[in-house]
């Protein structure tokens, strides 16, 4: 017990909320597909190491500054997300279940593949956004890249609150999610809004890639444990619920930072843990609403 | 009688012609045939393991990302009770089967509280966690080198030492866990996966215990699993954590669909076929500087049989078939899933 007091712990939350800010988005774009087409996207992590290649040769090859790739490549994972949707997805949505997910399994194959024939499967440094002297504040450390996560996390939820509170393609899309008879009843393009809802959470799975390779490195397989704990934060936050999704991204930031001091060899171990855990303590998740159950 | 017999003959024509295999390649100069029997051998576990989980997904409607856990299980059982313990085949293939059945009947607990496809999920952390849990435990494991040395099968003193002959051993087993699977399907505990899989609010109502076929339908297929790890551990001598990673159980995945989910013979077709493919890929001339083309070529493959094929090789066959002959041979394969 006296190995836990010594710990760091204000340093390791500090270092968990910025990489939970990635889970948080990654998570919440799962959840967001999930909620408007009832499917799990298994693709997100590949989706996300796509646009970060892409993001990558933009400011590499082409000498953008790190905002202008940013922004380009969010808009690039945003029609990949929704021609995915529109030209693979949709033509079995409605078959089964199942086939959306195998689906999806095998458009993450596919990038991975893709990645690896066109670029390699050798890592990667990917340029760091944002340099200078980390920031001190009252004893912690915060780089100034976890600080720019911190800020580009924030500004982003403000900006989808506000979009699904006050705009009408916002409200559109919470319509969709709650009932796609409905809203189509009122006048609802169901089809553009779930072409939508990819596009929205292709480009945060985007972000999370763009941030998670200067953190980490570039390669095909760079999203395999992200995209774990973004399940687990989707899970925890409660399926389908969307602030849940950032708690549960928040709160898994926390616990793999802390993880990654302790065990280090046992982080993927541990998301899983917590997945069956969830489940079995509470399988709706720590926002999730009452399921219902559609016949 | 007539009739079984037309049914059964190109059964009996496969097991000939796979009893008769070695003979058959060694009469071709040149081929250096211990390596096809190897590889023969190989898609024969690859069928067990695809076996068991098309009875997961595609009879009792359960998804799972994490067969190359189940996998894992069984092979370290196996290597692990031979080489520490000095077990003879005739027991650590059983132990195999009954560990990982019993994971997977653990598994299936959580997996049971999750309606559609948040199942997928467990079972990928599932998958993942595995090797990683193998490497931390190195006392028993030997961590990331593996374990080596696994001494040759030996069945009723008789020792199966080189592929050539570990290949009737492969052989044996994914013919009797075929005949078992098939079984299955048409007993009273197939007709209940059956009936999960098309409805559990039906299902229920007719009186079948959710939890009882859902975690025996994880069991089953986690001892197919199991018994395919132990048989892996056999020919390859050695295994170490890097053999049981997330993209083989997607390979599984795509065994199964690519063969016909819900098709028995479906899948032993899927694992020939996607066991051959990086095979012949990596010997194409153009293809070959390109070594890890075959991870693309999966993708493509398994997309475009969900669209366009989504009964798989033994679907589009049965339904060719059926066309021919005006027979519906269907009742086997999901409603749900439509052409």
């Amino acid at each position: 017990m006296e190995a836990l007091a010594t710990l760091p712990w204000g340093q390791l939350i500090v270092n968990g909320l910025a990489l939970g800010s990635l889970y948080a988005l990654a998570a919440f774009g799962l959840v967001l597909i999930y909620k408007i087409t009832d499917i799990i996207n298994f693709a997100q992590g590949e989706l996300g190491m796509v646009s970060a290649f892409v993001a990558f040769f933009l400011i590499t090859a082409f000498q953008l500054p790190f905002i202008l790739a940013f922004i380009l490549t969010l808009v690039f994972a945003g029609i990949l997300g929704a021609l995915v949707e529109r030209f693979i997805v949709r033509p079995v949505e409605n078959t089964s279940p199942l086939n959306p997910v195998i689906l999806t399994v095998g458009i993450g194959v596919l990038l991975v593949g893709l990645a690896g024939t066109l670029w390699g499967y050798e890592t990667r440094p990917f340029p760091a956004p944002i340099s200078g002297p980390a920031l001190r504040l009252a004893g912690l450390v915060l780089s100034r890249i976890n600080a720019l996560i911190l800020v580009v996390m924030a500004v982003l939820m403000i900006g989808l609150y506000l979009f699904f509170r006050y705009t009408l393609v916002g409200v559109a899309m919470r319509a969709v999610a709650q009932n796609q008879v409905a809203a189509r009843l009122m006048g609802i393009s169901v089809g553009r809004i779930k072409a939508l809802g990819w596009a929205v959470g292709t480009a945060l799975a985007a972000v999370t890639g763009i941030f998670i390779a200067p953190l980490n490195y570039l390669d095909p397989n760079m999203m395999g444990d992200v995209i774990l704990y973004a399940f687990a934060a989707a899970v925890l936050g409660g399926v389908t619920s969307l602030p849940g999704s950032v708690v549960g991204g928040l709160l898994l930031g926390i616990i793999s930072s802390v993880a990654g001091f302790f065990a280090p060899q046992l982080r993927t171990t541990i998301a899983f843990a917590i997945i069956v855990l969830v489940l079995v303590i509470r399988p709706r998740g720590l926002l999730g609403g009452r399921t219902v159950k559609k016949v | 009688m007539g009739r079984s017999l037309a049914a059964a003959w190109p059964w009996l024509l496969l097991v000939a012609v796979a009893l008769a295999l070695p003979a058959l390649l060694a009469l071709i100069p040149g081929l250096a045939s211990g390596y096809v029997l190897y590889l023969v051998a190989l898609a024969f576990i690859y069928a067990i393991v695809a076996l068991g989980l098309n009875l997961l997904i595609g009879y009792a409607g359960q998804f799972s990302l994490g067969q190359a856990g189940f996998m894992a299980i069984g092979a370290y059982v196996a290597a692990i009770l031979a080489t520490a313990w000095g077990w003879p085949f005739a027991l650590t293939l059983p132990a195999a089967a009954i560990v990982s059945a019993a994971v997977g009947y653990l598994l299936g607990l959580p997996a049971l509280r999750l309606t559609g496809p948040y199942l997928a999920v467990v079972t990928l952390g599932f998958g993942l966690a595995v090797p990683q849990l193998i490497i931390w435990q190195d006392t028993w494991t030997g961590g990331s080198s593996g374990l080596h040395s696994i001494p040759p099968a030996d069945v009723l003193g008789v020792p199966f030492a080189t592929d050539s002959q570990f290949y009737y051993v492969a052989l044996v087993a994914v013919a009797l866990l075929t005949l078992f699977a098939a079984r299955l399907v048409k007993s009273r505990t197939g007709r209940a996966f059956i009936a999960i899989r098309d409805s559990e609010l039906a299902a229920q109502a007719m009186g079948v215990s959710l939890i009882r076929y859902k975690t025996l339908a994880f069991a089953v297929s986690a001892a197919y699993a199991g018994v395919a790890g132990c048989l892996y551990a056999y020919l390859l001598k050695g295994i170490g954590p890097e053999d049981f990673t997330l993209f083989l159980s997607i390979e599984f995945l795509t065994m199964v669909v690519v063969g016909g989910l819900g098709a028995i013979e479906g899948s032993l077709l899927g694992a020939a076929v996607l066991t051959a493919l990086p095979n012949v890929l990596t010997r194409l001339p153009l293809v070959e500087e390109y070594k890890n083309l075959y991870v693309l070529v999966f993708g493509v493959i398994l997309i475009l049989t969900v669209i366009f094929m989504p009964r798989g090789i033994a679907g589009a066959w049965r339904s060719y078939r059926a066309r021919r002959v005006k027979a519906p041979e269907m009742a086997g394969q999901p409603s749900v899933v439509k052409g």
